[in-house]
């Protein structure tokens, strides 16, 4: 349909864009990004902003950069340039490879990753992938700058720890350790592309032991979240334990609340819960698959 | 003149489309494209499936900004129009209750049109339709045909049990013989879920009415504008057509979607009229999925009479089939006459009855989809094949071979009302058996079985019926339209060649075929051929593109006229050449006296002579063009035989392709790319339609795969690579052999796909899934079997 009419604004710094949520603090307004979720939903009606803050032309925000312990994202980054990121896909994998596995093309080449984080839909890829690499989450306010650690970022659907008028700056993922291993595995709906299950996965490993495992899922909750007792599961046990990924994944909802998962025309929840089992299998075989290969992946 | 091969091969040969320029650079222009000053319709739609209007207020709409005009169904009526959008279908006992352009007093599905604005801008008028207020008392809703036959909800007084038709074709004792007389009855009951058809531009109108001339202009996106002048005249508007011109410009695919005489393009012309202005109105693609008439609806019990070797006795079918809440116009003649004629597929079988309920429901109209009817029962024979071989514990290929009509029994009249004209169908079985390796596979299925894998292969033959026709039988039918097809072919002086005809385009490339079909027939190069469609005002008459006509029946018109074009040709060449007319022949453009061939003249030279009239025969008139409004003595008789050999994964239900194998047998091929592009989209349709698109209502009629978000179109990743091969058994009765091939592909994909999968999943007991194969619902069935 056709959106409502709304205020535009365009800033061209962080600092304008807080300054600018605040003037308009008392009227429903809302950052654009890469508007590939807030467009369709102020199309349909879902949405009605009656303000509009483009960060399109805050260059600051874009791009990423390494450091020493962690890989920067900044969060106007779009999905294509992180998926084509060759340090990305040598120091922590999970990441490019859920924004490799994001819609199309297209899309790929306009969303960004704060978007993508910032907006929590449950079925989008980047909130696991996050989780998995327990990413911190740099969000900036009227009172300063601030981080938040991806574990307490996801609350809810479309609900995240980011408070009204906060922005988010740019996220920050650690480097593995050369025996730490990654993947994301989805299954994408048949409708959407979006996730239907995606099973994000980091595991640190010492010699044949998981030393310590991240294990996280979007697509089958109404948020994403860490697959716990999968990861307790995983840590202390051996690489060489081939019935491992299955018990493992076998898990996968041991400690959910049923309504939580999801049950909409795409899937039944009693379908998208026997999905994340197989996929949570999936993503830890082809994380074990990889611990000791050196890049990580194949990206 | 350009240099071209020979004319004559330049039928059949793989011409580029002249149409891709424009259409991807982006120059060809659609109906929104038109009248760039005109004011915005915006349509309100119910909000219910079903409830009785109270009242509509629409003071508020009427006082915001830019809004020109708000009216509703009472305005409509109050002008006097006609208002009733007709059947163009009449089955004995059909009810046929109005169908308003906008509602008055009931709404009958959520698509229904209840109030139009017209406003400066688009966005003036969508926001307008906020503050239009209905008062609404809702009323249960019921969307499923065999539910709606059986319920206490009344869609249409004049209907109370829901029935629109109850249509029977058959001879039912000889089938109750056959079944009396056979080893073993197979039976299934299916269903065939609503398709919604996702032309990639949805709908649109641009209306220009001017008050002084009474001339009312509307570009619209339509299959056949023709059609819609004499509806919108007759039926709906009453605007004379003399002065009503309907312009199809490009047109961005319709799969069946665009044929019909739908409320908004006729609320626009009406809009037009009353404001003596320009209006345009775009449907949004959630408009297009709660107003495109949807395809199939069927639920159907079959049974099959078999012998023990495999040799079929009889088939009967039971189906209710969901019209939604209005008759458009081939409504009723699609899952009546379309449907059970072509039950007998590639087989001789003997005695068929078929029992079709036609039931209104509270849902979007539904109308024919590429493959009409067609596919809906081909669908019911090729399962209920596959389920009685394997109770048989035949091989299903070999009960296929054992009841295909054998090449000299044609033309065979089958026990459903059809002659078919011509098929070699063992010849493109065989092949693609061949193609796909079927011994191969079945071996190959039973090593990976025990290993835990699950092959699965499945063949569907099928046959079309196409280019609806001939016109007096179909009347007989009930038909209120005819079969034919008009083309006028017209030289210039210059020599080059316009032809204009009544089909029209939406990306099938009838601007290249139809002139190769031209050119051939006139021995021009064809880029001297220039082909019209899709005008009123340029095309004399015409019944439009649907039911793979345009290449049967418009070509045939156009090869009639250039036929006749040659015969004047001739007449002057045979003058000029001072010989007999049976003395002159032609060949490739040229007419040359029999033994003498530097006595020669070409038919530009003749074109040029027609029109100086100089020296041409006594009595004959100048000009060199010709019409011709060709009607078919039959149906063409399109066939051939789809396979697939797929994988389902046990764990997680997912079906992949491994080999999709498609022989398509349409007749002459005029352009054999553009036979090979059809395939290929009509592959993707019909495998779209048995593993993931499915309408689906919730029970209080609210579309709930109302947007792509959750209706899962086929995508090119999730569709495997085709292997197309062909056999030509061209038409003996059209002038061309041309059978026709848009609907073949769909047709025959459908079936085969759901027979691979059903093959897969044997080993799991069972023995028939509906459709769409999702992974969830091919799971369950594994699930189900394994608990
Ligand atoms: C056809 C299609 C297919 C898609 N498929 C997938 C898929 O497979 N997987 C997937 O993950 N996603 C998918 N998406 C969604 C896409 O990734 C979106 O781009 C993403 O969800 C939002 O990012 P954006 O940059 O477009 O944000 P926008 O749409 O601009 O914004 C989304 C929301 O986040 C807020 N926001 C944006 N940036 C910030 C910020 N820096 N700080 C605070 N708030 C912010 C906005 O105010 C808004 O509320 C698809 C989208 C489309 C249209």
């Amino acid at each position: 349909m056709y959106p409502a009419s709304f205020e535009y604004v365009a800033v061209d710094s962080a600092e304008e864009a807080i300054d600018s949520l605040a003037e308009h603090g008392d009227r429903e307004v809302t950052l654009l990004a890469g508007g590939h979720s807030l467009l369709p939903m102020m199309k349909s009606g879902l949405a009605s902003p009656e303000v509009v803050v483009d960060l399109g032309g805050v260059d600051a925000l874009s791009g990423i950069e390494r450091g020493d312990d962690a890989t920067r994202i900044n969060a106007m980054t779009e999905y294509a340039a992180v998926a084509d990121d060759e340090g990305l896909w040598s120091d922590n994998p999970v990441v490019p490879e859920a924004a490799a596995a994001i819609g199309d093309v297209q899309v790929r080449n306009v969303g960004t990753v704060g978007g993508n984080v910032a907006h929590s839909d449950p079925a989008a890829d980047l909130p696991a992938a996050m989780l998995a690499a327990d990413a911190t989450i740099h969000a900036l306010g009227p009172d300063g700058e601030r981080e938040i650690p991806a574990a307490d970022f996801f609350q809810a659907m479309f609900t995240t720890a980011l408070a009204d008028g906060e922005l988010l700056t740019a996220i920050d993922v650690p480097h593995l350790g050369s025996d730490d291993a990654a993947a994301y595995v989805k299954k994408a709906s048949p409708s959407s592309g979006y996730a239907l299950v995606g099973v994000a996965v980091v595991l640190e490993t010492d010699g044949e032991e998981i030393a310590d495992a991240r294990v996280a899922a979007n697509g089958a909750f109404d948020h994403a979240m860490a697959l716990e007792p999968v990861e307790e599961e995983l840590v202390g046990g051996s690489l060489d334990d081939e019935s491992l990924p299955e018990r493992a994944a076998g898990r996968a909802t041991d400690d959910v609340e049923s309504y939580l998962v999801l049950d909409d025309e795409q899937a039944s929840s009693e379908y998208r819960a026997h999905l994340l089992e197989v996929y949570a299998e999936r993503a830890l075989e082809t994380a074990i698959d990889r611990v000791g290969d050196g890049s990580n992946a194949d990206g | 003149m350009a240099s071209e091969p020979n004319a004559e091969s330049v039928f059949g040969s793989s011409v580029e489309r002249r149409e891709d320029v424009g259409l991807l650079t982006g120059d060809a222009e659609f109906t929104d494209d038109k009248l760039q000053d005109a004011a915005h319709v915006a349509i309100l739609r119910s909000q219910f499936a079903h409830a009785t209007i109270e009242e509509i207020d629409v003071s508020a709409a009427e006082e915001r900004d830019g809004v020109l005009a708000v009216y509703t169904g009472a305005d409509v009526e109050e002008s006097g129009v006609p208002n009733d959008i007709p059947t163009a279908w009449m089955l004995p006992g059909l009810v046929t209750p109005q169908y308003r352009i906008m509602a008055t007093d009931k709404v009958r599905h959520t698509g229904d049109a209840l109030a139009a604005v017209v406003a400066e801008d688009r966005y003036a008028a969508y926001d307008a339709l906020d503050d239009v207020d209905v008062t609404y008392d809702r009323l249960e809703a019921v969307t499923r045909p065999d539910e709606a036959v059986e319920s206490d909800v009344t869609v249409h007084e004049e209907a109370p049990d829901n029935v629109a038709f109850d249509f029977e074709l058959g001879d039912a004792d000889a089938v109750d013989e056959a079944f009396e007389a056979a080893d073993h009855v197979a039976s299934v009951d299916l269903e065939q879920p609503r398709i919604i058809p996702n032309a990639v531009e949805p709908r649109a109108a641009a209306a220009s009415y001017d008050p002084s001339s009474d001339e009312l202009t509307v570009w619209m996106t339509s299959q056949n504008p023709h059609l819609h002048r004499v509806l919108m005249s007759t039926a709906t508007l009453g605007h004379p057509e003399h002065k009503l011109r309907i312009v199809a410009p490009e047109v961005g695919g319709g799969f069946g979607s665009k044929i019909y005489h739908y409320p908004d393009e006729a609320i626009t012309a009406w809009c037009a009229k009353q404001l003596g202005g320009s209006v345009k109105w775009q449907a949004t693609r959630t408009q297009s999925y709660a107003t495109d008439c949807h395809g199939r609806d069927h639920v159907t019990e079959a049974e099959l009479a078999l012998d023990s070797d495999g040799t079929i006795r009889g088939l009967r079918v039971e189906t209710h089939a969901g019209l939604g809440a209005h008759l458009s116009q081939f409504a009723t003649a699609t899952p009546s006459y379309l449907y059970a004629t072509i039950l007998s597929s590639e087989y001789a079988i003997p005695a068929i009855h078929c029992r079709v309920i036609g039931a209104f429901t509270n849902t979007t109209p539904v109308d024919a989809y590429r493959g009409a009817g067609r596919a809906e029962g081909i669908y019911v024979t090729e399962r209920i094949v596959d389920v009685a071989a394997r109770e048989l514990d035949l091989d299903p290929v070999e009960v296929r071979r054992t009841n295909l009509i054998p090449p000299e029994e044609f033309p065979y009249e089958t026990a459903v009302a059809l002659v078919y004209d011509s098929g070699e169908y063992e010849e493109a079985m065989d092949r693609a058996l061949e193609l796909i390796d079927y011994e191969g596979v079945r071996e190959r299925q039973e090593k990976l079985r025990e290993g835990g894998r699950y092959l699965g292969v499945g063949v569907a033959n099928f046959v079309e019926s196409a280019g609806l026709s001939p016109s007096k039988a179909a009347g007989e039918l009930g038909a209120q339209a005819g079969g034919w097809e008009a083309g006028v072919v017209r030289f210039h002086p210059s020599g080059t060649v316009s032809v204009a005809v009544g089909t029209a385009d939406q990306g099938q490339g009838h601007r290249t075929t139809l002139a190769q079909v031209a050119a051939a027939e006139l021995g021009v190069p064809v880029d001297d051929v220039e082909v019209v469609e899709g005008d009123t005002d340029e095309v004399p008459q015409g019944m439009g593109t649907y039911g793979s006509r345009s290449g049967p029946v418009g070509g045939g018109a156009v090869a009639q006229s250039g036929r006749k074009v040659v015969e004047k040709a001739r007449s002057i060449a045979a003058h000029k050449l001072e010989a007999s007319e049976d003395d002159v022949e032609f060949d490739d453009g040229t007419f040359h006296v029999v033994g003498a061939p530097d006595r020669s003249i070409s038919i530009q030279e003749l074109a040029y002579a027609a029109y100086l009239g100089h020296d041409i025969p006594d009595e004959m008139e100048p000009g060199l063009e010709a019409t011709s409004y060709y009607d078919p003595e039959n149906f063409t008789f399109p066939f051939g035989t789809h396979a697939a050999v797929v994988e389902v994964d046990p764990d997680t239900g997912e079906v992949e392709f491994h080999r999709y194998v498609a022989v398509d047998d349409c007749g002459e091929q005029i352009n054999p790319m553009i036979v090979e592009g059809q395939v290929h989209g009509g592959i993707a349709q019909g495998i779209g339609a048995a593993l993931s698109e499915a309408a689906n209502y919730d029970d209080n009629g609210t579309l709930v795969s109302g947007s792509m978000n959750e209706y899962a179109l086929p995508r090119s990743d999730s569709l495997p690579e085709y292997e197309t091969d062909s056999t030509v058994t061209p038409s003996p009765h059209n002038p061309i052999g041309v059978k026709g091939v848009g609907e073949s592909a769909t047709i025959g994909a459908t079936p085969a796909v759901v027979n691979a999968v059903v093959d897969a999943l044997e080993p799991f007991g069972v023995d028939h899934l509906d459709m769409p194969l999702t992974d969830e619902t091919v799971w369950t069935a594994i699930d189900g079997g394994e608990r």
